[in-house]
Parts: C-alpha cells; sequence; structure tokens
C-alpha cells in the first residue's frame, strides 16, 4: 500500500481540489482529510459517516473551587498563563501540562479529560474515507491527523486498495508533519505567486527533512507565466520532479458550488485532463496501474 | 487598538488584507503571525534591523543525579521523556516546555537548556514596522514563535496582526487579546465551511468580529446570506479581478497602484474601531 499526501504551505492554492479528484479517479483508493481545524474534502465528496470516534487529545486543569486556598502558586508555576487571577481556568491557553495539580498544596487541581473532536470513518461513491473535525479552537492538530491517517491505513488494509491519498493542511507545523511522515510521495501544489513560491520552498525543505520524495504541481499556472517558469527553472535546477501545471478555469468554482469536484462537473476541461496526467504520473513513479 | 485578520481557510487573502490596511493608516505596526509561511515582509520588501533566535526551554538530565526512577517520563503529558534503566531520552520536538519534569525529579536531575525552534525578525517599511517569526523548518510547534512575535506589540499604536489560517491553537494564540478581528473569506462553499469555524472560537472567546469578502463575484451568495443570518457585519468587498490578482503575484500591494483601495482599507480600519467602541 502506497500513500501520497497533498501539500501546498500556503493556503488556498488547490489542495482539495485536487485531492477530491484524485479521490474520484484512482481505483480502489482510500482518501484521508488530514486538515482536521479547516476540514473542506467532504464538501466535494459527500461521505455518509459509518463510524464516529471521541478524540480526547489533551488534558485540561479543573480547580475544585471549595478546596483552594488562594495561594497564587499554580499561576505563578503556569507557563501558559492559563489560570486567571480569580483563579478560573482559561480553556484557550490551558495546554494539561498538570503543573499546576503537583504545586498546588491543598490538591485542588486535577487534569481533566477533554474531548478535542471527532475521528470519523465514512464512505463515498468512490470508496472509503477517514476524516476528522477538531473543536474549534483545540490543540493537538498532530494527533488527531495521526489517528486519521491509522484508520486510513486499516481501511485500505481491509478493502484491500493499494492507495491512500492523503489531504494535507497548509503550513509547516505539526499537523502537516503529521500529515506527511512515512508517506511514499509529496505533492507539493503551488500558485505562482511571491507567497506561493516562497512557501513551496520551505514545504519541499519540510519534505526533504523528513525524507519524503517530492513532486510539483503549479495552479492556476497562466495567472503569471513569468512566475510559473521560474517555479520550473527552481524545480529543475534542484532535481525534483514537476507533476503538471494546471490552468486557471472558472470552472473548478462553478464544480465547487455544484458540489462536485472538476473531473465530474467538467470531465474533458483542460483542469480535468491535467489533474488526471498528474495522477498518472504519481502512481506510475509509484509504480501503481491505479489510474 | 488591536485588530487580528484571520480566516479558517487558507488563501482567501488575510495577508493582502493586512498589508494593503496597514498601509492605508498612520502609526502602525504589523505583526506577521503566520510563523509557518511568513508572507508580509515579500508585499513590503521591510529592512530588516534586527534577527533574533527564538529558543524554548526543554529538559537537560545530569546522569550522575539521576536513578531512572521514571516520575519525569510518567508525568510529562507528551511523550517527550523515555526513562529505561539504562538511559533516558528526551524528545525536544515533543516538549511543550512546562517545566514539570524540573518539578517533579525527585534527585533534582533535571535543569533546562535552550532549543531553537526559529527566529524573530524586526523590520520596517517607511513609518510601518513589521514584526514577524519563521518557525524553523521540521520544528512542529509555531506557537511559542507567535508569543515571541507577540511581545514585541506596542499598543499605543494600530497594531494589525495577520493570523496563520485555521481555527486551532496558532490562530488561538495570535487572536487572543485582539480588541477586533477581521475574517477574511470567499464566497465558495469552502469559504463559508470554514469561516463558519473561525466565527464560531471568536465567539468563544468573545472576539468582535467583521466580514471582508475577498474576491466577490465569483462562487454563490450564501457567505452573505449566513453573515445576514449570525448577525456578522460585511465589512468590505474586495471584487475578484484579474489586476488584482497580477499585482498580488508579484508581489505588489494592490492599494500602491491602485490608490482609490487606501481609503477604502482606511474605512475598513475606522469602522473597525467604531465597531469596538459600541
Amino acid at each position: 500500500m502506497k500513500q501520497i499526501t497533498v501539500l501546498s504551505g500556503k493556503g488556498g492554492t488547490g489542495k482539495t481540489t485536487i485531492t477530491a479528484s484524485f479521490a474520484v479517479l484512482a481505483k480502489n483508493a482510500v482518501v484521508a482529510d488530514c486538515d482536521v481545524d479547516a476540514p473542506d474534502l467532504h464538501i466535494l465528496l459527500h461521505p455518509r459517516i459509518v463510524k464516529t470516534q471521541e478524540f480526547k487529545g489533551s488534558k485540561l486543569a479543573a480547580i475544585d473551587e471549595p478546596k483552594c486556598v488562594k495561594c497564587d502558586l499554580c499561576r505563578e508555576k503556569c507557563r501558559f498563563d492559563a489560570i486567571t487571577e480569580n483563579f478560573k481556568v482559561d480553556p484557550f491557553s490551558c495546554e494539561g501540562c498538570g503543573v499546576c495539580t503537583i504545586v498546588c498544596p491543598a490538591n485542588a487541581i486535577t487534569l481533566t479529560e477533554r474531548i478535542s473532536g471527532h475521528a470519523y470513518i465514512s464512505k463515498t461513491r468512490y470508496g472509503f474515507m477517514a476524516h476528522a473535525m477538531l473543536s474549534p479552537g483545540e490543540a493537538n492538530s498532530g494527533k488527531l491527523v495521526t489517528l486519521v491517517r491509522q484508520n486510513a491505513k486499516v481501511l485500505a488494509e481491509k478493502e484491500d486498495s493499494d492507495l491512500v491519498i492523503i489531504d494535507g493542511p497548509p503550513g509547516i507545523g505539526c499537523p502537516v508533519i503529521a500529515s506527511v511522515t512515512g508517506v511514499d510521495v509529496g505533492l507539493v501544489v503551488t500558485e505562482p505567486t511571491m507567497s506561493g513560491i516562497h512557501d513551496l520552498k520551505r514545504a519541499l525543505q519540510l519534505l526533504k527533512h523528513f525524507n519524503v520524495p517530492p513532486f510539483v504541481c503549479v495552479n492556476m499556472y497562466d495567472v503569471n507565466r513569468y512566475n510559473t517558469e521560474k517555479i520550473l527553472r527552481f524545480c529543475k535546477e534542484n532535481g525534483i520532479q514537476i507533476a503538471g501545471r494546471i490552468p486557471f478555469n472558472s470552472e473548478v468554482t462553478e464544480a465547487m458550488v455544484n458540489g462536485k469536484t472538476i473531473v465530474e462537473y467538467s470531465p474533458k476541461s483542460d483542469v480535468a485532463k491535467e489533474v488526471e496526467n498528474i495522477l498518472k504520473k504519481l502512481c506510475s513513479s509509484l509504480k501503481l496501474g491505479s489510474v | 487598538m488591536i485588530v487580528s485578520i484571520a480566516s479558517g481557510k487558507g488563501g482567501t487573502g488575510k495577508t493582502s488584507v493586512a498589508v494593503n490596511m496597514a498601509l492605508s493608516i498612520r502609526n502602525v505596526q504589523l505583526l506577521d503571525c503566520d510563523v509557518e509561511e511568513p508572507n508580509a515582509h515579500l508585499l513590503l520588501h521591510p529592512k530588516i534591523s534586527r534577527i533574533e533566535p527564538v529558543y524554548v526551554p526543554v529538559p537537560f538530565v545530569n546522569e550522575k543525579l539521576c536513578d531512572h526512577c521514571g516520575k519525569c517520563s510518567k508525568f510529562c503529558q507528551y511523550n517527550a521523556i523515555f526513562v529505561s534503566p539504562e538511559k533516558v531520552l528526551i524528545f525536544p520536538e515533543l516538549c511543550h516546555s512546562c517545566g514539570g519534569c524540573t518539578l517533579v525529579c525527585p534527585k533534582k536531575a533535571i535543569t533546562e537548556d535552550k532549543h531553537k525552534i526559529g527566529t524573530l525578525k524586526l523590520a520596517s517599511a517607511g513609518n510601518l514596522e513589521l514584526v514577524y517569526g519563521e518557525l524553523d523548518v521540521g520544528e512542529p510547534m509555531a506557537v511559542p514563535v507567535i508569543r515571541e512575535v507577540k511581545k514585541h506589540i506596542d499598543d499605543s499604536r494600530n497594531v494589525i496582526l495577520d493570523s496563520p489560517p485555521g481555527t486551532s491553537c496558532p490562530v488561538i494564540e495570535t487572536v487572543k487579546g485582539s480588541d477586533f478581528c477581521i475574517l477574511v473569506t470567499e464566497p465558495t462553499p469552502f469559504g463559508l465551511h470554514d469561516l463558519k469555524i473561525a466565527v464560531q472560537v471568536l465567539e468563544d472567546m468573545k472576539i468582535p468580529l467583521g466580514v471582508v469578502v475577498n474576491r466577490a463575484g465569483i462562487g454563490d451568495k450564501k457567505v452573505y446570506e449566513y453573515c445576514e443570518d449570525k448577525d456578522v457585519p460585511v465589512l468590505l468587498e474586495i471584487p475578484y479581478q484579474r489586476r488584482i490578482a497580477e499585482l498580488y503575484s508579484r508581489g505588489v500591494p494592490f492599494s500602491l497602484e491602485m490608490p482609490e483601495w487606501k481609503e477604502k482599507f482606511q474605512m475598513l480600519f475606522d469602522e473597525a474601531r467604531r465597531l469596538v467602541s459600541k
């Protein structure tokens, strides 16, 4: 079983549009939405949830008010400023470390479990999907990503799938690291803007750091052909394979508004054809006959 | 006044709004809190005056004092310490720097060492002061770098915070303490879905908010319907225009080339101020 992660560094370059199309085109693949704090893949793939799991990612300090002697030690030792002046725990700041529980002389503080989100196993018209929803404002998205990937892997083994397609979050921090570690290919989707180029380079450094073979795809390449050339040259000079160039096409947004992937909405469009070529290229590099 | 610019969905135009607004008002300080992928400096080409490393404390074990009792490992909620009968292993990238292990060690064998996770840059472009952070590639935790950036807030000035995308801890760390938050969205199903999550986070945090609709004209009208239903003010619309997209792609803030927008961004800031004082 092989795993492909679609990532970008910069947000909004088209990761989900491409991943959703891959999910439709690939035969017998499992898809995983690892953008757990702003998941959008379900908007295009309409999964039917078959199993829901509670995600307990971190703990939360709780102060037993009658026991509290207001000595201030917890406030002093908490490095996250998570205890307010009137000895209440600020759930947005508490990282559940437990330091307050050991410094409290009155044993008034305990760590409690908190449900930080939910993981789902679902069925779409094209196969199984693993996804999740981090509760708004929660931490530990990396752990939830790991759970989603674990679910996807189990599904793939059960269904005898040879490919897991992972939609990654933007950035390069913990949920992105959790999305790329140990995968077979990282497809970086970029756009021909100064920010796109800057963030592409950091995403490529991240893949290199974790020894993930990179591919690059330039989305909306015709918005700035000069910058597209710059990206292609940069990749060539650094021995990074180009997976493809996708043109700008307003049908992509139309498809989204209709809750469809571009390969379903406009299968003969230039975008749909290029997305198919990109998947073929990735599969052939992984020696898979998936499309 | 501190105004943060956030979004839920990535790539909706947060940095564009933050930079154009910063260029349109006076006495302003812009802090780029998207330390995973900071972009404001690409539009401002600032002069950097100071570069500082960002460190976090991580445990350092004195093996001579350690009796391998394992209390530190048991205490650590983040699995950052592994104790075997022969050895103690520290995983600095998992450590949240709470300092708990130093407190629970009965042999006082644990002290703290500093571990570099990023860089802080202080810069200026004309009268505009820019502070931004860069998380080192491979480091998972953005929050301590964001905290470092925010230490430089000068609240005697008009402070604009450019947030990372999403709705998890780096976003909370950024918007915490803001007087107002502008959520930038696009009028598409993805934009709307992620806007709803972001609105919920800000409501939970009791931060007043308004919406800027970027790329207006594409997609559908559902973002507007949602805002009307929720009584969330739409403060500004930026139309989808080839010229704006093209200027952005070259790293040019569009209000510099299209001066009629300066006034609109001024009005956006004034409106935020009015809503705060209300």
